[in-house]
């Protein structure tokens, strides 16, 4: 069997059981469409705020500290996905495998501890 | 698995892996049913309330009448929304809850070294990982399509918050594989077999490890509490400061399908401190090789117990903490994720890859 078939067969449940979940989920929001009552007017259909008329754009600006979560999220979580594959492997790489990740991670702790120096981790 | 489809040919297998789904997803619903029922039951109990007791013998049927009432409930869909995004958001997040699902196994096989599993993927714990990563997308879209704004805040501080503890989920996660040197979920419970003293939470077999492993089991533990939107955690739906958060606009079955993703994926994240750190389906003893060899059903089931019973028990742990502890504020928050965990977790890291490299653990 060929390494495609081999990976093929290995996720095709996956999409089986993706596909189901997604047919379970629509079938419970088809019955809500089917089975429930529905008489819209514009009081109900407005959108929620303490009961007054919404005033200004829902979608307004937000502070600029969520956008640098952001961006420190998208840094670590490559580095983690860097380091399955190095921690899986490092009974093969050993010491050199070791130190150069050490390094590495040196490196982006620097940058870290920039980040949290310059006060981008406060929330007051 | 696989070589169950291969011996079965090209009919028998396909319909074989269509059963098993079938009977497994059926089964995780009945289980959340039930395990929403105990949720309140427990929250209850804190309280000194008897919680829901109407409903069938001891309200036992209590989540399928909220099914029903759901089922029966109006769709009402704001009117600037975004009416697509809106609708597929809730089936996203279930979707993908759903589908984590696929690569957990439950029990140990009657043959050495597998497991009942629907799909035994070799990068097991980098499918959860991924899976857990896009179940942001649910909340952002569904946040983002209600146009009113409280779901918009909502959307914002869940997205930041569930993206900050999935950092420190991902160094604990490594501490794990780098004991083992494999991502395959079934080679993890496996390398924990010989009883509860070689469990990853405790590992005594690496011995000075108990005192990085144990706290990592913590770690991972209060990051699952705030990766699921969980109390102490749960500021998306603060209702004193954000009505909701990001479920505002929703009702009906929509809103039930965020709400049964919501506690798929926290079932999912029991069973994976249950597989990473608590030795998975393997007893608090060891069985021994040779009633292993002769029973292997026995063994199985034993197993399934086990692995259920730990799920439990960490569920409960979960219902525990949403009545005991009070709400974090959001700065808290950001500043346990991300001063705390994860430096803690990135420098365990460190000391576990410098305990395997200088002890040989994986060659």
């Amino acid at each position: 069997m060929s390494e495609i078939e081999r990976l093929a067969l290995d996720y095709l449940p996956v999409i089986i059981f993706l596909v189901i979940g997604a047919v379970i989920s629509g079938l419970f929001i088809l019955g809500s469409v089917l089975l429930a009552p529905s008489n819209p007017d514009p009081e109900k259909n407005s959108a929620y705020e303490c009961g007054f008329p919404a005033f200004d754009d829902a979608r307004m600006k937000f502070d600029v500290r969520f956008y640098l979560v952001a961006i420190l999220f998208i840094i670590f979580d490559l580095e983690v996905a860097f380091l399955f594959p190095w921690a899986v492997s490092l009974g093969t790489i050993g010491l050199v495998g070791f130190w150069s990740m050490v390094g590495f991670l040196g490196v982006l702790t620097i940058g870290f501890v920039y980040e949290w120096r310059r006060g981008a981790l406060e929330w007051e | 698995m696989s070589n169950y489809v291969e011996s079965l040919g090209q009919l028998w297998g396909p319909l074989l892996v269509l059963g098993q789904i079938a009977l497994f997803t059926l089964v995780l619903l009945l289980s959340i049913a039930f395990l929403l029922l105990l949720d309140r039951k427990v929250w209850a109990g804190v309280m000194m309330r008897k919680g829901p007791n109407v409903v069938g013998p001891f309200g036992l049927m209590q989540s399928f009448a909220d099914f029903g009432k759901f089922l029966l409930k109006e769709i009402v869909i704001p009117a600037g929304a975004n009416k697509t995004v809106f609708l597929i958001a809730p089936i996203l997040t279930c979707t993908l809850a759903f589908a984590a699902w696929a690569a957990i196994p439950v029990a140990p096989g009657t043959a050495s070294g597998t497991s009942w599993v629907i799909s035994n993927l070799n990068v097991g714990v980098l499918y959860l990982f991924a899976i857990s990563s896009l179940g942001v997308y649910g909340i952002i879209m569904g946040g983002w399509a209600s146009n009113s704004k409280y779901p918009f805040l909502g959307a914002l501080r869940s997205a930041a918050q569930m993206v900050s503890y999935e950092v420190s989920i991902g160094f604990v996660i490594v501490t794990v594989i780098l004991l083992v040197g494999s991502m395959n979920l079934t080679d993890i419970v496996n390398a924990q077999e010989g009883g509860i003293w070689t469990w990853h939470a405790f590992s005594f077999q690496h011995f000075p490890l108990i005192l990085v492993m144990f706290p990592m089991f913590i770690i991972f533990f209060v990051s699952a509490l705030a990766e699921t939107n969980r109390p102490p955690f749960d500021l998306p739906e603060a209702e004193s400061e954000l009505v909701a958060g990001y479920q505002v606009e929703y009702g009906s079955t929509p809103y039930l399908l965020f709400m049964l993703g919501e506690y798929l994926n926290i079932v999912l994240m029991c069973a994976l401190m249950t597989i990473l750190f608590l030795g998975g389906w393997h007893g608090p003893f060891a069985l021994g090789e040779e009633f292993v060899r002769d029973h292997p059903f026995v063994n199985a089931f034993a197993g399934l117990f086990w692995f259920m019973f730990k799920i439990l028990f960490l569920f409960i742990m979960f219902a525990m903490v949403k009545a005991i502890v009070p709400r974090y504020r959001y700065d808290q928050l950001m500043r346990l994720g991300w001063k705390i965990f994860l430096p803690t977790s990135l420098v365990a890291v460190l000391i576990v890859s410098g305990y395997v490299v200088y002890l040989g653990v994986q060659s």
